[in-house]
C-alpha cells in the first residue's frame, strides 16, 4: 500500500488527518517539531488515508513511514 | 548552363534540406504533442529569422543538416546561438558531422560573446558511426569538452523538449541551467531495457529518467514546464538576466513596482517557530511577476530564483521555513552552492533572505554527508566576487548563518529586519547546553522552572541592537523601507572592483 513518509527526523506534534478521509497531493497531514521549528508535512499521493502509522508525541526518523493510503 | 539555373538548384537543395525527415518520421513526431524543431526556431526567435550554418551537411546521405540545426537568432533583440536536435531525421542521433557543427557552434558562440540554447531531442550517439565519432581528439566527446571550456564564459541553456539518453545526458548536466518539457523530456545513463538486461531492474522511460523525477529527485532539472511553448517562454525570461558573456554588463530593465502584498510586517510571523512561505516575502521585495525560480521542485527549504529589483537583475538565496523548517540539507546545500556560481558567474549580484535555525542534525544527515555539502555552500559563498547584500529575517543560528552569508563572509552589506533574532543557538540548545550540569541536578517543577527562567534570560539577549551596538549589521532595516534600502545599496555596489587570486583552482568540498 503506498504511504507518506516522513521528510526528516522529528517528533510528530499534530496529526491532521483520520482514517478514511479524502487526501489530496499537497495537504498537510502532520506538524512535526524538529529543530525547533514546526514542520507541515505534505501528502505526496492522493486518494483515501487508510491508516494513521504514528501516534502525537512519537519520534520518527527520517524515511518512516506516516499514514498508509490508498 | 545559366547563372539563374545554379541559383534554382541551389534553392531546390536548400528546401529540401529544410524539410528535414520523412512525412512518417514528421508524422510520428507532431503526435507526441512535439513541434517539428523548424517551427520551434520561429516560434523562440524574435521574428522568427535566424542565420543557420551547414544546412547542406548530411544531404548526400538523405541526412538534412545531419540532425541538428545551428544557427543564431535574435531573443528579445539580442543574439543568441541555438543548437537544435532534429528528431525526424536518423532520430536526432550525433553522427559524424553532427558533433563538429554543435562544437563549430560553440566556438562561434564564445568568439562572439552569445548565449548558446541546446534544444536538446536525440536519441543520441549514431552507434554505426562510432569508428569515425568514438575514440580520437576528433569525436562526440569534444561538444563536452568545450562545454566545460566555455561554461562561466557564456550562459549555456538547455531546454529538454525530448530525450538525451546516455552520453548526451551530459549536455543538460553541464548546461548552466536544464529546463524539461513534462512528460516527453527524458534523461538517463542506461535505457530501462539496458537496466532490465544489466541489473535485473524494471521502471519505465518515466521512472527512470522522466522530467518529474529530475525536476523533483534528482536535481537534473531547474524548471518543469507542462508545454514546448512554455519552455521556450521560461528560456527566454531567464536570459533577460544574463549577458551574452561573463565580462559584460548584466542587461537592466524598466523597474516596476512589486506585485499587491501584504506587508512585510504581515508577512513574516513573529513566533520565531511558526513557518511562512518565503515566497511571498520574496514577491513583495521584487519587481512585479519578475521572479523566476530556479530549482523550484528540489530541495525546496532553500529558495533559489532570478528577479529584478528596481530593473536590476538579482539571484536570491532565501530559507524557506515552510519547507522542512527551512533547514539546510545535503540537497539544499547543493543547490545553493550551484546558484551561486551561476550568478557570481556573470556578474549577477546577490541576495540573501536568512531565517534559519541551522543545518539538519543526526546520524542520518551525518552519514550522507552534511558536513562536505554544507562545506560547499560555504566555499560558493566565501568565493563569490559579485555584490552581496545578507537580510536576517528572523533566525540566524549558527553555521547557517555563515553558510547563508553572514558578515563574517564578507558579503557589502549584512542588514537586519527588527525581527531577527541572531545567535550561535536557539534559546533551548543554548541553556541545555549552558546550564546541562544544574539542569540535571534539579528534578521536577524546579527543573522545568530554572529552564524557562534560563531561556526568557536568554532570548531577551537576543535582538538585534546588542550586535548593532557592535557595529555587526551595516543596518537595521524597516520593512516598508527594505526594496528601497536594497535598491540603493545594490546600485552603489555595483561599481566594487574585485581583486582575483592567481592559482589553478581551489581544493573544492564535494
Amino acid at each position: 500500500m503506498p504511504h507518506v513518509s516522513a521528510p526528516m527526523a522529528g517528533t510528530v506534534w499534530k496529526v491532521l488527518v483520520s482514517p478514511g478521509d479524502a487526501l489530496d497531493f499537497g495537504q498537510t497531514i502532520m506538524i512535526f517539531e524538529s529543530m525547533k521549528m514546526e514542520i507541515p508535512i505534505e501528502s505526496d499521493g492522493s486518494g483515501t488515508v487508510k491508516a494513521i502509522r504514528v501516534s502525537e508525541g512519537q519520534t520518527v526518523d527520517q524515511g518512516d513511514p506516516l499514514i498508509d493510503f490508498e | 548552363m545559366s547563372y539563374d539555373s545554379l541559383v534554382e538548384d541551389l534553392r531546390q537543395r536548400n528546401e529540401k534540406a529544410r524539410q528535414g525527415g520523412s512525412a512518417r518520421a514528421k508524422e510520428k513526431h507532431v503526435a507526441q504533442n512535439k513541434f517539428l524543431v523548424r517551427d520551434r526556431l520561429e516560434r523562440f526567435f524574435d521574428d522568427g529569422q535566424y542565420t543557420e550554418d551547414g544546412l547542406l551537411a548530411g544531404m548526400s546521405r538523405d541526412m538534412p543538416g545531419d540532425a541538428v540545426i545551428t544557427c543564431v537568432g535574435k531573443v528579445d533583440g539580442r543574439e543568441v546561438a541555438v543548437i537544435a536536435n532534429d528528431m525526424t531525421v536518423k532520430a536526432g542521433t550525433w553522427g559524424y558531422t553532427t558533433f563538429r557543427k554543435i562544437v563549430r557552434m560553440q566556438e562561434m558562440a564564445v568568439a562572439n560573446k552569445l548565449p548558446i540554447v541546446y534544444f536538446m531531442d536525440s536519441a543520441g550517439a549514431r552507434i554505426d558511426e562510432q569508428r569515425e565519432c568514438y575514440l580520437g581528439r576528433v569525436a562526440w566527446g569534444n561538444i563536452f569538452h568545450t562545454q566545460v571550456q566555455i561554461s562561466g564564459i557564456v550562459p549555456q541553456i538547455c531546454l529538454m523538449f525530448g530525450p538525451s539518453p546516455a552520453g548526451s545526458a551530459y549536455v543538460p548536466a553541464l548546461s548552466d541551467v536544464t529546463f524539461m518539457v513534462d512528460k516527453n523530456a527524458t534523461a538517463y545513463l542506461g535505457s530501462p531495457r539496458l537496466a532490465e538486461m544489466a541489473i535485473g531492474e524494471k521502471v519505465t522511460e518515466e521512472q527512470m529518467g522522466g522530467a518529474r523525477m529530475h525536476c523533483v529527485a534528482s536535481g537534473l532539472g531547474d524548471l518543469l514546464a507542462q508545454t514546448e511553448l512554455e519552455v521556450m517562454e521560461k528560456g527566454k525570461k531567464y536570459l533577460r538576466f544574463f549577458p551574452g558573456a561573463w565580462d559584460l554588463p548584466v542587461p537592466l530593465v524598466d523597474a516596476r513596482p512589486p506585485a499587491e502584498s501584504r506587508r512585510i510586517e504581515d508577512i513574516v510571523p513573529h513566533d520565531q517557530n511558526r513557518p511562512y512561505d518565503v515566497h511571498e516575502l520574496i514577491n513583495a521585495i521584487v519587481d512585479q511577476d519578475s521572479f523566476l525560480e530556479i530549482k523550484a521542485l528540489f530541495a525546496k527549504e532553500m529558495v533559489t530564483g532570478l528577479a529584478h529589483l528596481g530593473g536590476r537583475p538579482v539571484g536570491i538565496v532565501a530559507n524557506n521555513s515552510m519547507v522542512k523548517g527551512g533547514v539546510l540539507f545535503n540537497d539544499s546545500a547543493d543547490k545553493g552552492a550551484r546558484f551561486i556560481w551561476l550568478c557570481n558567474a556573470y556578474g549577477i549580484p546577490l541576495l540573501f533572505l536568512q531565517d534559519i535555525s541551522g543545518y539538519m542534525i543526526g546520524s542520518a544527515v551525518e552519514k550522507a554527508g552534511i558536513i562536505r555539502h554544507g562545506a560547499k555552500l560555504l566555499t560558493a559563498v566565501c568565493e563569490a566576487k559579485v555584490p552581496r547584500i545578507s537580510l536576517m529575517v528572523r533566525k540566524g543560528y549558527g553555521g547557517g548563518y555563515l553558510a547563508m552569508s553572514g558578515a563574517p563572509t564578507q558579503p557589502d552589506a549584512q542588514l537586519a529586519l527588527p525581527s531577527a533574532k541572531p545567535a550561535l543557538m536557539g534559546p533551548e540548545a543554548a541553556i541545555n547546553a549552558i546550564y546541562y550540569n544544574e539542569i540535571h541536578r534539579l528534578q521536577g517543577d524546579e527543573r522545568t522552572a530554572f529552564i524557562k527562567e534560563k531561556q526568557a534570560e536568554y532570548a531577551k539577549d537576543i535582538d538585534v541592537y546588542e550586535p548593532a551596538d557592535k557595529f555587526s549589521f551595516e543596518a537595521v532595516v524597516e520593512p516598508s523601507l527594505l526594496r528601497d534600502d536594497l535598491i540603493r545599496r545594490f546600485a552603489i555596489y555595483s561599481r566594487r572592483e574585485i581583486p582575483m587570486f592567481k592559482r589553478r583552482n581551489g581544493v573544492y568540498p564535494g
